[in-house]
């Protein structure tokens, strides 16, 4: 590891100031950041350790969640608002990681963790844009089984591997922000970015701005979701494909959804083409099947994960399925 | 003035070095080697510890500094008297839970925190029910909830029996 200074903030604009200086990094949990700095990928000069920032989980008059960025993914999970009102977001932090990571990580680091491609890990061996910018990318013609089939460029073909961001992106929720020049809220969804030719850029944070809370908005048929994660392994492994889903459904008709699929993209996939094509129509097997259809036709498969295509399709069919009543 | 952490019930300075994880403080400035070093990147539990009683964490994703003014029970820190044994320890023992034994430590440990989580009703990923209160540790939920360890031994089913024969006599 590269020599560091270590600094608590007292609070979000203490924070600020703290990191205000080159080659800082904020510390929550440090399951992501300390193993990367450990290889020497990532390599700041300080540290500002956030965790005693707010780890409230507040709930508001208007049926909105504040969750404190500094709020263990275990307290999120087992909090008797998120289970009852969000338990789409209680599943995809469970699907992740171990107890042990879930008890160490904050909210805030999950969302802004780092990608595990292999070769972004391989400072030695492989060639990255992400970690040595216009270098190259030994992923795309390399062992890509995990890497992505949308959104993708020539640049830089890594995912994003945070199962409970795919629960954010579809529960449309707000990220508030301290910067130097002093807040401003963003959705999730606009949050992360994808590669194109600037794969360094894993989100449009400013230098220095600081993730304080996540916002989840009012959603009652948010009680009727679905998280489902397709890995190697039943436990304790990242997502080759995951689909999180809330439906509101009455006589078969779907009158509103959310959508987001997980391990496709270098971002939290947002199904907004799939969800506009079953908005307020019957959800039987052929449009179930079309949307996904539909969401998955710009994917384009690397050497090794042309499955991810059709696996991507029949997870997102099978969990409308089991949300709409599986209508033959 | 010292920065300190609390090890097994002493207080001890802290590394100048912010550099220092927990595990390193443990195994190479305490020599308590009890906490073993697997992968060193999350991803085997083998460093496994316990913070403020029966939270489970993994040392070798934590800096040292991290964790000041906080209680740390390490392996070694469990069993009551000199002489004795933790009752997981004893299971263990009594059920093959392990053969090299690398994985030992971390396993009890972890063991000892997911008892807490299912004490006070955290959900696991094979939770059918998300909103009730007492959740049956059944073979599936244990096991999920051990996933964090790995043994490549494979002892997976005397850690298991080890764990539910202790969680069936404690109180």
């Amino acid at each position: 590891m590269t020599p560091f200074t270590f600094t608590r903030a007292a609070d979000a604009f203490d924070a600020v100031q703290r990191a205000g200086q080159p080659e800082a990094r904020y510390l929550g949990g440090g399951t992501n950041l300390v193993d990367l700095m450990r290889e020497t990928i990532e390599r700041p000069q300080a540290l500002v350790d956030v965790t005693g920032l707010s780890r409230a989980i507040e709930e508001r008059p208007d049926g909105s969640l504040l969750i404190g960025a500094a709020a263990k993914n275990t307290a999120v999970a087992e909090h008797r608002a998120v289970r009852e009102r969000f338990p789409l977001l209680s599943r995809a932090i469970l699907a992740g990681a171990s107890a042990q990571v879930r008890n160490m990580a904050t909210v805030g680091g999950n969302v802004l963790q780092r990608t595990r491609c292999t070769y972004f890990y391989d400072d030695d061996g492989a060639r990255c844009n992400k970690r040595k910018p216009g270098q190259g990318c030994d992923a795309v013609d390399g062992f890509n089984r995990n890497h992505a089939i949308l959104g993708a460029s020539d640049a830089c073909v890594a995912t994003h591997p945070s199962d409970m961001c795919v629960a954010l992106a579809a529960l449309d929720a707000v990220v508030h922000l301290q910067g130097a020049q002093g807040t401003r809220t963003l959705r999730l969804t606009d949050l992360h970015r994808l590669p194109e030719d600037r794969p360094e850029l894993d989100t449009v944070l400013a230098p220095g701005e600081l993730i304080t809370a996540i916002e989840l908005p009012a959603l009652p048929f948010a009680r009727h979701a679905a998280y489902r994660k397709v890995r190697d392994r039943s436990s304790y492994a990242f997502a080759l494909v995951s689909v999180a889903a809330a439906v509101d459904v009455e006589d078969g008709v779907v009158r509103d959804l959310r959508l987001a699929l997980g391990g496709v993209a270098h971002k939290p996939w947002r199904a907004w083409i799939a969800e506009s094509m079953l908005k307020s129509q019957p959800a039987t097997a052929d449009n179930l099947r079309a949307a996904a259809r539909a969401e998955l036709a710009a994917a384009r498969p690397l050497s090794d994960n042309a499955f991810k295509i059709a696996l991507a399709e029949r997870t997102l069919v099978a969990v409308l399925e089991g949300l709409t009543g599986g209508q033959p | 003035m010292t920065m300190t952490i609390s090890i097994n019930g002493s207080d001890t300075p802290l590394p100048d070095d912010p550099r220092v994880s927990l595990l390193d403080l443990l195994r190479d400035h305490l020599h308590l080697t009890g906490t073993k070093k697997g992968c060193n990147q999350g991803a085997c539990g083998a460093c496994t510890v316990l913070v403020d009683g029966d939270e489970r964490i993994l040392s070798c994703l934590a800096l040292a500094v991290q964790y000041q003014g906080r209680a740390i029970t390490s392996i070694e820190g469990l069993a009551e008297g000199t002489n004795e044994l933790h009752p997981l320890q004893q299971a263990f023992i009594e059920h093959d839970g392990f053969q090299c034994g690398y994985c030992t430590p971390g396993q009890i440990c972890s063991a000892i925190g997911m008892a807490a989580e299912w004490r006070r009703g955290v959900p696991s990923n094979v939770t059918a029910d998300l909103t009730t209160d007492s959740i049956a540790l059944g073979h599936d939920e244990l096991r999920e909830r051990m996933s964090g360890n790995l043994c490549r031994c494979g002892a997976y089913n005397g850690i298991v029996a080890a764990i539910q024969d202790t969680l069936k006599e404690a109180p």
